[in-house]
């Protein structure tokens, strides 16, 4: 954290200087390593060992927070009978469907959840991106199960959990993690002696955690710790996603995303949602909690898209909406495009060519394509791939036989232009222009608005065309920043996006005020109240009124700073303690309360009890805080949802040096590695060709893909070449020393780097036998000031089953003294050494 | 609004410091980079240097703020804020704007003056390149551009400072690592810091401000974990006059037994010459 958000950071410090207590897990001694009180090194890719043990440790140890977890979450729900456990079925849930590679979830559901009758289960279309599930897949129309508070049923949730996590214990992490079971059981007793009714602990995370095999089970597991210890829903508790980048979370609220629309409402996917807007509806609504107004959210996106052309009798242009028929994820489409499916791409604000895995398959597949354009602050690699990347220098590309049309659009800087910025805790803060960009400079918004100009011009002039339907019927009357500008009010698209009345256009100041009869529009139903009325965004308040900054920018939904903080109070409505109190029930003016906006429906007292017959949040108990979920409570475990299993378990990254311990199966299940002759792998586990760990990452001074940083003389200084930090053993193994160059083997590519030897990373001993590890910062590319070999070429192209993240940060290489050869030569060097052991 | 625009309150005649705390340094090098946007000073040099994160190296003309890696051999179980060992140290280093500057006291033109908030600032339209301040900064702060042909070194951020803007590098700490305020003021805080930092565990941590020599004390104070040689601090600076007043002392002892000598010759040959005579 203190590497990548260092002025998030200063927050991490005021809290240890005001006597927290910092714990720093991470397989390198970091800069953020430098100020914890714990530092716990860590084999890459084994985080679900460690936090299964510390999941084992809270339940064996008694140290859950009892009421919390009876009340808040589904430990008492009883699973069915003929739900098998990862113990039962040898590394396998039930379920699983070999010839597909898929795991049914039918067993994974609640005992009598009835089943959803479509082609797929919610949350398990094969082409899904997984960015749309918490809308809670089949539990939506069963909210109240059978449960046992006293968690004594061997069915329930949390018997299940207890058998789960039994083989994660302490000795496990020192054989798996290569951390030693004293500084494991020191931070898992810091943990829990952190948490209670009078304290809270909270945990952040970045790719480190997401970008693996298992990446979205690596953050389920930190949600059930975080669930048993009691740490969501309140202050100074939760988790927190640290993004790579400004807006990252903005970018998935309002999606850049092939399978989500605004405010995570699904895209529709081809069979399963072909048909009727009712069955679409139907199948993503649910009974109880806040999506059972889903019809409400699409129906008002849909009219802020297509204004008075959406009816009810076109289904509000419902089938104007592309289908999702395939993968069509980042990563996906980059394989279509290797094989020649797509015609043209946008680059925009990101430089593949360099900071994608597999570059060496990427910058081929853009030789495909008919065009490409790249809008960016500088000529990056991924627009001048064609002349001067590594396959021109090899011959793998030749610039006279490559027929794509590369349109390289001079992009604006954020202090040229006005816009938002999303920050992790969902905090909206606006940023103002502040010179004008140089030259032929754009802003997104510009660009994108005068694209859409041109291209509804072009749809007009042939009405007759149905593919011109939803161009003609697009809203597009921006007003300009100024009198005589060609630039978009900004302003006015975030109008646009908070919603407003159809008739008359006065804004919406919640989304409870959202409708499905078309009088409503609004492009982001999560965001209304972000602009409550003309005049007053709040994204740009700067005036912090209390501790949790009300006043300063605007945190969706309705400017909650805590999400589900009904948590905070006790099921009676009383604070847990006066320490941590944040929202509480005030029984004489029978409403809630306190320091945040309550994120439960203001008036429904700690008493109520479930009317069914009623939708939305009165069909749940008035102390079930986790209103997005059908049921209210805090998923131990998932039903529904996830495509490799209720619960977290194990399993070794695609490529690694050791066995699965923990189950019989190497790897998980339904990961998808795409395996071919251009996205080759080593054999796993223990490649003789690869035989030390790799792991890839930033550093403070470079900025991802080095596309704003490699150029500026002033950061480009501070890290000026690429290098490999190597461990002293290592390097006298190898025969090298500082500043000698070693070159980096994996079955995609090769890459030379100066090692950097430093007993910051350590080998690990790893039951008997001594485990080193290379690790890679991958900023450099061939262009700007700072030049290096591009670190990302040594990766594949894989993705999770969930959300289809590549892994990045655990896999194994071959490191040599040297430097790789040039020109063609280097292509005859790789192949050379896939053929050579070790 | 009001937050950017926050003012030091600090008039001229007040005098200023820094207090580098590496205790809370993350090592992210905004310092160095905020002083040479500011500062207008040159990228000067893309090589990597092998020596931790460290490529900058070096205080000098075009660097006037260095965040040093003190690398260490890290324990499992031990982050670098546990008390028990140092595993990765930071520290940014700057001009120390010495109570009694050598810089100042050897230069021949008057570029070198003392501000009113008490810096040791340098005016390049004065300064003729002499270079006698670079062998006079007892911590080798100061360095001439050999193309430019002048010397140069940190400004305190005067400009800033008159305008009642804390300097740039203290503004873009992340951490408040570089506190910037009164020189009393910070050295009482100096003090409570360390007492809080020695109860924490901490017995490795001190004060760098070398009062008890002939500087005379700095107006950029550290606060450090172990030795200042780790951090290429000299234990005890001396401002190089010192060694010239005995210089001249010695010079003087010379002369006047010269003087005394050649008046003995001549006496005695004197007499003699009576004798002879008589």
């Amino acid at each position: 954290m203190a590497e990548q958000h260092p002025v998030g950071f200063q927050w991490v410090v005021e809290a240890r200087e005001r006597g927290g207590k910092i714990i720093h897990v991470d397989p390198r001694f970091t800069r953020t390593s430098a100020m914890a009180d714990i530092w716990a090194p860590l084999r890459p890719g084994s985080d679900i060992v460690f936090l299964g043990a510390l999941i084992h440790y809270v339940l064996e140890n008694d140290r859950y927070f009892h009421e919390y977890v009876v009340k808040y979450t589904n430990a008492p729900t009883i699973l069915r009978k003929d739900f098998k456990d990862t113990e039962e079925g040898a590394g396998y849930f039930s379920g699983w469907n070999e010839k597909k590679g898929l795991y049914d979830p039918t067993t994974w559901l609640y005992e009598d959840e009835p089943v959803k009758k479509s082609h797929h289960h919610p949350g398990h279309h094969p082409a899904e991106g997984g960015h749309a599930k918490d809308r809670g897949g089949e539990a939506g129309n069963a909210h109240i199960y059978e449960t046992d508070p006293t968690l004594q049923h061997p069915r329930c949730v949390f018997q299940v959990l207890k058998r789960h996590y039994a083989r994660y214990t302490p000795e496990m992490v020192e054989q798996q993690c290569g951390m030693p079971q004293s500084v494991f059981l020191e931070i898992a007793k810091t943990m829990v002696d952190a948490s209670g009714p009078d304290k809270t602990a909270a945990i952040c995370y970045a790719v480190g955690w997401t970008q693996h095999s298992t990446g979205a089970q690596i953050i389920r597991a930190a949600a059930i710790l975080q669930l048993l210890l009691g740490n969501i829903g309140r202050p100074g508790g939760g988790i927190l996603a640290l993004r790579g980048h400004a807006s990252i979370q903005g970018s998935t609220d309002i999606p850049t995303l092939y399978d989500i629309l605004p405010g995570y409402l699904p895209m529709p996917f081809f069979e399963d949602d072909s048909t009727k807007l009712e069955k679409y509806i139907k199948k993503h609504s649910t009974e109880a909690g806040l999506w059972s107004k889903f019809d409400h959210y699409f129906i008002s996106l849909m009219k802020a898209w297509y204004g008075d052309s959406a009816s009810e009798e076109n289904e509000w242009g419902f089938q104007w909406l592309p289908r999702v028929t395939g993968d069509h994820s980042e990563l996906g489409y980059w394989l279509d495009m290797e094989d020649g499916k797509m015609e043209g791409l946008f680059v925009m604000g990101q430089n593949p060519a360099v900071g994608a895995p597999n570059g060496r398959l990427q910058r081929k597949a853009m030789a495909k394509l008919k065009w490409l354009v790249v809008r960016d602050l500088v000529e990056i690699e991924t627009a001048s791939f064609w002349k001067d990347s590594p396959e021109v220098e090899r011959g793998e590309l030749k610039p006279k036989d490559i027929a794509t049309e590369v349109f390289l659009m001079p992009a604006a800087g954020q202090a040229e232009k006005s816009g938002s910025f999303t920050n992790t805790q969902r905090l909206l803060q606006w940023h103002n222009k502040a010179v004008d960009p140089p030259g032929d400079a754009r802003s997104e918004t510009w660009f994108i608005y005068h694209l859409g100009c041109l291209l509804k011009k072009k749809a007009a002039a042939h009405r007759e065309k149905t593919r011109n339907l939803p161009l003609n019927a697009l809203t597009w009357h921006y007003p300009m920043q100024k009198p005589g500008s060609d630039e978009p009010d900004a302003e006015a698209v975030l109008a646009e996006i908070n919603g407003f009345q159809w008739k008359g256009h006065s804004l919406l100041k919640s989304y409870e005020e959202l409708k499905n009869d078309g009088s409503t529009a609004c492009g982001c139903w999560i965001y209304t109240g972000v602009m409550p009325e003309k005049g007053k965004n709040k994204a740009n308040m700067r005036e912090p009124k209390d501790q949790l900054g009300h006043g300063w920018g605007f945190a969706w939904p309705k400017d909650i700073r805590i999400i589900y903080n009904r948590a905070s109070a006790r099921p009676d409505g009383a604070p847990w303690s006066e320490e941590k109190k944040l929202v509480w029930w005030d029984s004489e003016k029978r409403e809630w309360t306190g320091l945040d906006v309550s994120d439960f429906k203001q008036t429904l007292p700690p008493d109520h009890k479930a009317q069914p017959e009623k939708k939305g949040l009165e069909a749940l108990d008035g102390d079930k805080p986790f209103g997005l979920h059908p049921d209210g409570r805090g998923w131990l475990f998932v039903s529904s949802g996830l495509k490799d299993g209720p619960l977290p378990a194990h399993f070794e990254p695609l490529e690694s040096v050791m066995a699965n311990a923990v189950y019989p199966v190497q790897n998980n299940p339904p990961a998808k590695k795409h395996e071919r002759k251009d996205n080759p792998y080593a054999a796993s586990p223990s490649d003789p060709r690869f035989p030390y760990v790799l792991t890839t990452y930033r550093l403070t001074e470079h900025h991802t893909a080095g596309g704003m940083s490699r150029g500026l003389g002033h950061l480009a200084e501070l890290q000026p070449e690429l290098f490999a930090e190597i461990s002293p053993e290592l390097a006298e193994k190898i025969g090298v020393r500082s500043c000698e160059w070693v070159t980096i083997v994996t079955p995609r590519s090769l890459i030379s780097a100066k090692a950097l030897v430093t007993p910051r990373i350590r080998p690990l001993q790893i039951g008997g036998q001594t485990i080193d590890q290379v690790g890679l910062p991958y900023h450099w590319g061939w262009k700007g000031m700072a030049t290096g070999d591009v670190t990302n070429d040594l990766l594949a192209i894989s993705e999770d089953p969930n959300v289809r993240i590549m892994s990045t940060k655990a896999l194994v290489c071959n490191l040599l003294p040297g430097r790789r050869a040039d020109h063609k030569a280097a292509l005859k060097q790789l192949k050379k050494l896939l053929k050579e052991t070790a | 609004m009001s937050a950017s625009m926050e003012t030091t309150g600090i008039q001229p005649g007040e005098i200023t410091a820094f207090l580098t705390d590496s205790t809370l340094c993350i090592g992210c090098k905004a310092c160095e980079v905020a002083c040479k946007e500011w500062n207008e000073l040159e990228q000067d040099g893309l090589t990597l240097s092998g020596f931790s994160y460290d490529n900058t190296m070096a205080l000098g003309h075009s660097t006037w703020r260095h965040v040093k890696f003190v690398e260490g051999t890290p324990e499992p179980g031990l982050g670098g804020n546990a008390p028990q060992q140092l595993s990765w140290e930071f520290s940014s280093d700057v001009c120390k704007h010495c109570e009694v500057a050598g810089c100042l006291e050897a230069c021949p033109t008057g570029a070198l003056v003392r501000t009113e908030f008490g810096g040791v600032y340098l005016q390049p339209d004065i300064c003729n390149g002499c270079a006698y301040c670079v062998v006079s900064c007892p911590f080798g702060v100061v360095q001439k551009n050999e193309e430019d042909g002048r010397a140069f070194k940190c400004t305190f951020c005067t400009d800033r400072q008159k305008d009642q803007l804390q300097p740039a590098c203290a503004k873009a700490c992340p951490t408040e690592s570089i506190k910037f305020g009164r020189l009393d003021d910070l050295r009482a805080h100096a003090r409570e810091r360390l007492e809080t930092l020695h109860a924490r565990g901490m017995h490795d941590a001190q004060i760098y401000d070398p009062t008890d020599t002939s500087v005379k004390g700095i107006h950029s104070m550290f606060l450090i974990r172990g030795e200042p040689e780790t951090y290429n601090l000299p234990p005890r600076p001396e401002v190089p006059t010192v060694y010239l007043k005995e210089g001249w002392r010695s010079a003087a002892i010379q002369g006047i037994t010269l003087i005394a000598g050649v008046a003995l010759s001549f006496l005695a040959a004197r007499a003699k010459r009576n004798e002879v005579q008589a």
